[in-house]
């Protein structure tokens, strides 16, 4: 298939349309507008539904009705917009619908920057809302990859009811890149026969529900998305290495700052320096097992996490992997600021050097 | 092969139809390419800039500190983006609107006066086609025909009548560069 080249924002949209999206709400807000922008014209004119909304609280809302009469649905924004989004997706999450939720991080907190950031780990990964959730998130790394998993996020929303979050960055929501639309794996999916779309003869009605006023009954409901939730960690759990094999150091990242370790690698051996990339591909579930068992190896000394985040937050997570089987260094700008090849490499050589 | 250039001027001088003409040919020459624009407030109204990559291996990062080369179509990006070129490097400036020579040991500076050419053969808005021209010329790094082959897709129906235009504006840039008289030296 000839590759094309693709603005990833541009991208993610098309994706979306070729994935079966039927609904789309969102509001304006950079650095994804083009997303909206690029729906506005094809979405109708693929037969689909788009409304640009008076806000991101009310786009949620919208995606909330369309997704309970069975639609394939779908919002996105950028960190402060997402924010805005929270209730709904708790709303979303508790009454099992599937929905398709972009995020094109940007430097926070508050209104922060326009710039790439990965601050919105935590609010993606551990469920921004109120209550006990979580929500499927994808992070892609380059805009082929990017594209691929937005049209499969639509099947694992409608496969456990559930929203997706693909988590990209400002900076692969405006680069541009060649891709190819590539078959996507199509999964076996079960009819939609919870959607509030008419009785159609049926004796009873559909309800789209996130209220249950009797204490054992919402226990029941939090053990059955409990059971779901462990499915779905036992089935999607998604990861890759690059040049693990005989690393020393193993850089983790994901998204944008997992494509720069792949250049400060190649910098690294240049220099004969046995430096890997462990990249989460699922951020939830996320491969604590696999990252585990890289930090167990004889040959690993230290892990070095690099994000676009000030503090680092995926880095709970590969300490929680780890177990402080081996050091763990951090490396991390946050503010829209992009960690260079220099000093990821630099920071690897250090980790190697001083051994902790 | 790695080429990480910069392609830099104020918004309307078609900084980022340069950086995409590049990769678009980079792509049909079977090449990995990667485009990545400044879009932060320096492009409401003041300097523009993106990053791109063509490579002859995959891709990791789509953006980078030191450039093989530099297109300056304006002074601030000479003063921005001039110290950040590799050792080896080119720099190209649009000597039409930068009056100051840049001199670094260790780099190639061509100038090409991009829009004094364009009024020359008649439309200032080719001063882009002009510069890309240049490009090609000095790096080598992509085919002439390539690119002519590309701005004859570009302008089809009404617009067909853009192409011989274009083509003198691309010829006129690549005139400014000769490689043969001082071949530029493969940087690292």
């Amino acid at each position: 298939m000839a590759k094309e080249l693709w603005k990833g924002n541009e991208a993610i949209a098309e994706a979306a349309i070729r994935g079966g999206c039927e609904c789309f709400f969102g509001y304006p807000i950079t650095p994804q507008s083009e997303v909206p922008e690029y729906m506005s014209v094809h979405l109708p004119a693929a037969g689909g539904v788009f409304v640009q909304s008076e806000s991101e609280v009310a786009a949620i809302n919208m995606v909330y009705g369309a997704a309970g009469t069975g639609k394939r649905t779908m919002t996105s924004s950028s960190s402060p917009g997402i924010s805005l989004k929270q209730e709904g997706i708790t709303y979303l999450a508790a009454a099992e619908l599937p929905c398709v939720i972009v995020n094109c991080m940007r430097g926070g907190p508050g209104l922060g920057t326009i710039q790439p950031a990965q601050g919105d780990y935590f609010q993606a990964t551990r469920g921004g809302g109120n209550g006990d959730y979580r929500t499927v998130v994808l992070a892609p790394s380059n805009v082929q990859e990017t594209v691929d998993f937005v049209q499969e996020a639509f099947d694992i929303a409608d496969l456990y009811r559930t929203p997706v979050v693909v988590l990209c960055d400002g900076l692969i929501g405006q680069m541009m890149e060649p891709i190819e639309w590539r078959p996507i794996p199509k999964r076996d999916l079960p009819p939609k026969d919870w959607a509030a779309c008419g009785k159609k003869g049926r004796d009873h009605t559909n309800n789209i529900n996130s209220l249950y006023m009797d204490p054992e009954a919402c226990d029941q409901h939090n053990v059955r998305l409990t059971k779901k939730y462990a499915l779905i960690e036992e089935k999607e759990v998604r990861w890759a290495e690059e040049s693990c094999e005989d690393a020393e150091i193993i850089i983790t990242a994901y998204g944008t700052p997992a494509r720069i370790a792949l250049s400060a690698i190649e910098t690294l051996r240049e220099e004969g320096l046995k430096v890997g990339l462990f990249r989460p591909v699922t951020l939830w579930p996320y491969p604590t097992k696999a990252l585990r068992a890289l930090a167990e190896k004889d040959g690993v000394k230290a892990i070095l996490d690099v994000e676009m985040s000030s503090t680092g937050q995926m880095l709970d997570d590969v300490r929680i992997a780890v177990e402080g089987r081996k050091p763990v260094r951090y490396l991390g700008h946050a503010g829209g600021m992009i960690p260079t090849v220099e000093e990821m490499a630099e920071a690897a050589r250090a980790a190697l050097k001083e051994g902790v | 092969m790695k080429k990480e250039i910069i392609i830099s001027g104020f918004g309307g001088q078609g900084v980022m139809s340069i950086g995409k003409n590049l990769v678009e040919a980079g792509m049909a020459e079977g090449f990995h390419v990667t485009w990545a624009p400044s879009y932060g407030p320096e492009m409401r109204g003041g300097t523009a800039n993106c990053s791109v990559v063509i490579s002859d291996r995959p891709i990791g990062s789509p953006v980078f500190t030191y450039s093989t080369e530099l297109i300056a179509m304006n002074a601030p990006s000479i003063d921005k983006f001039g110290p950040l070129v590799r050792s080896g490097g080119l720099v190209l400036v649009n000597s039409s609107v930068v009056t100051a020579e840049f001199v670094r040991p260790g780099i190639k500076t061509i100038y090409v006066p991009c829009e004094g050419i364009a009024y020359e053969i008649g439309n200032p808005k080719v001063a882009n086609m002009v510069m890309l021209g240049a490009y090609i010329a000095a790096s080598g790094a992509l085919k002439q025909e390539t690119i002519e082959e590309m701005i004859a897709q570009m302008f089809t129906g009404k617009k067909a009548k853009l192409i011989p235009l274009n083509l003198e504006a691309l010829h006129r840039g690549m005139a400014c560069a000769d490689p043969e008289l001082d071949p530029i030296p493969q940087s690292a």
